[in-house]
């Protein structure tokens, strides 16, 4: 693990948010406009990535989160622009492939990605594709996506779209594959297998239970890379959260939205509403990152050491949290977690070479 | 109390996803000899249960039926009428999928189903012995709560069949599991375990879950 390589990212799934807590509602497109200013916020504390999911439901705005990062783009210079998570299933790649290039072009090489099936489900209705059939069209798609990155001319033959002859892509990138391109999974052992396959770095969503659970599936994913003969490539989380200036603060902020959005799945899924108890259980010891910066920065460096990470991606959004709840976490987590996460980690790492390597006897002065 | 010394500790799981390998790594912990297959040939999970579950065997689903009287079946629901409707005859099949439009897509026979979507997997396979259970806790709380047989702070899990003799066997393999079994009686009533159910996604002691269970029935009978 190499410190300086961290990277501290910000999610958002461009949820419509409020001018006050619990107060009036932003209007959609104003929604559109808070998210271009939190990440030119972002990165003014210092974050490495901002990323925008795709979500087609109402009170989320990120249905074309490519229009917002070019938008991002022209305002910032450093920070690298991506997703959380595309829905590759259910979108061309071709498309897909023009509106990145073009993304990477106009940011001077800040475009990534990352590809999954997403767990909310609306784009196959949408689109006009089959449910049934997302095993099939995320394999097929992410096969042609990869060549897309890869190659210049392309021709291919599938059943997903139509196929291509000598096909030029313009833009084309400045080197082949430039555009990071990660896969994200919620644990299904064979989207581990399948990015181990493509050589694709690992993003684990983890939204519920003890992210430790998910050790298992780093270790299957070292595994496969070796045996595809893939080098060691990068693993990420993506977990929700608030960092407020105390733990108080940040716990009683958050809940309600929280509640609102469990209430809202637990009603399309038949699961039971979520309660105080299982929202406190999973702050205390869940996936919850949610608290003060050192409350925080120690959970994600716990899970950074546990899970063996490089990234991690913190989902500021929720429900309709206000504006000001969602600046002052994206302030915090950018000024004071990300730096103390750094610390925590190189201090332990410091601690674990000294255990390892005991001092030379007369090395004392 | 049933007796862990008569059971023939063998377990058949066809379905290598996240409730496949969960399920396989309670049933190793509790002393069973597993084999689980998945969708494609035994090549493409070797990995997957060599990692993730150790001590199970990755085989075919033939292999996998050879291996045992009980079977857990955990593919996608959309995908079950892929299998041979008649290669679990005179097993125990242990349906532990559930029915969500939002994952499985609209399955107009699985949304409808008024007997339940177990009587719909029951149609498909008429020779095997259906029990609707192993489907009712979200795999990481099935992960989470399982506890040796002498715990106290025990989870209950429900099993719901037409034949008495196959849902003893899983109640006994449920207890083996780490888990309370409740039984809740014939297998329409696996309607109560799935989505939208007053046990679906609830860690319930035994006592609760019975409690829900009734309770819910009782509700089911007045309207």
């Amino acid at each position: 693990m190499n410190i300086e390589e961290l990277e501290f990212g910000l999610n958002t799934f461009g949820e419509v948010s409020a001018e006050t807590p619990g107060g009036e509602l932003l209007t959609e497109a104003e929604t559109v406009r808070l998210v271009i200013d939190e990440a030119v916020l972002a990165e003014s504390v210092g974050l490495d990535v901002f990323s925008i999911g795709e979500h087609y439901r109402n009170g989320h705005v990120d249905t074309a989160g490519h229009m917002i990062l070019g938008t991002i783009a022209g305002r910032t210079d450093k920070i690298r622009l991506g997703t959380s998570v595309t829905v590759l299933s259910t979108q061309d790649p071709v498309r897909l492939f023009h509106n990145f290039s073009t993304l990477d072009a106009a940011s001077n090489g800040r475009a990534q990605l990352i590809l999954g099936r997403a767990s909310s489900t609306d784009s196959f209705p949408l689109f006009g594709y089959d449910l049934a059939d997302y095993e099939h069209l995320f394999e097929e798609k992410l096969e042609l996506f990869m060549r897309l990155r890869s190659e210049q001319p392309v021709t291919w033959d599938g059943t997903v779209r139509p196929g291509l002859t000598e096909q030029h892509m313009s833009p084309a990138l400045a080197t082949p594959a430039s555009i990071p391109t990660w896969i994200g999974v919620g644990g299904s052992p064979q989207s581990v297998i399948r990015a181990a396959h493509y050589g694709l770095p690992l993003m684990l969503a983890i939204i519920g239970g003890q992210p430790t659970r998910f050790a298992p599936y780093v270790d299957l994913y070292y595994r496969a890379l070796d045996q595809f003969g893939h080098p060691r490539l990068p693993v990420g989380q993506h977990s929700l959260g608030l960092v407020a200036d105390s733990d108080k603060e940040a716990i009683e902020a958050y809940w309600p939205e929280w509640n609102r959005a469990m209430l809202g799945a637990s009603l399309d899924r038949g699961f039971p509403a979520p309660t105080r108890r299982q929202y406190d259980g999973e702050v205390e010891h869940g996936a919850l990152f949610v608290g003060s910066p050192d409350t925080v920065a120690a959970k994600v460096a716990d899970d950074m050491m546990d899970l063996d990470l490089t990234r991690f991606d913190f989902k500021y959004d929720i429900g309709n949290l206000s504006r000001g709840l969602r600046a002052r976490s994206i302030e915090l987590f950018g000024s004071e977690v990300a730096p103390r996460v750094r610390k925590l980690l190189a201090d332990r790492m410091a601690a674990k070479t000294s255990e390892s390597e005991p001092v030379a006897a007369g090395s004392e002065v | 109390m049933f007796d862990a010394k008569n059971l023939e500790l063998k377990l058949g799981i066809v379905g290598a996803g996240k409730i496949g390998t969960g399920i396989a790594r309670a049933a190793v912990a509790a002393g069973y000899d597993v084999a689980i297959s998945g969708s494609g040939t035994v090549d493409r999970i070797a990995l997957t249960i060599e990692v993730l579950v150790p001590g199970a065997r990755a085989a075919t689903t033939e292999d996998v039926i050879e291996h045992s009287d009980v079977v857990v079946l955990a593919v996608p629901t959309h995908r079950f009428r892929e299998l041979d409707g008649d290669a679990f005859a005179g097993k125990i099949l242990i349906d532990a999928m559930n029915y969500w439009e939002p994952i499985d897509g609209v399955d107009a026979e699985l949304a409808s189903a008024p007997r339940g979507t177990s009587a719909v997997v029951a149609g498909h396979f008429p020779s095997a012995r259906i029990v609707k259970s192993l489907n009712h806790l979200g795999y990481h709380q099935f992960e989470e709560a399982k506890r040796p047989l002498e715990a106290t702070d025990r989870v209950g899990i429900a099993a719901a069949g037409d034949d008495r003799e196959a849902v003893a066997s899983v109640m006994a393999l449920i207890e083996a599991l780490g888990f309370d079994a409740v039984d809740a009686g014939g297998l329409e009533e696996g309607i109560a375990l799935g989505p939208g159910g007053p046990a679906f996604g609830r860690a319930y002691s035994a006592v609760e879950l019975a409690a829900a269970l009734d309770h819910g029935a009782a509700e089911r009978a007045s309207a």
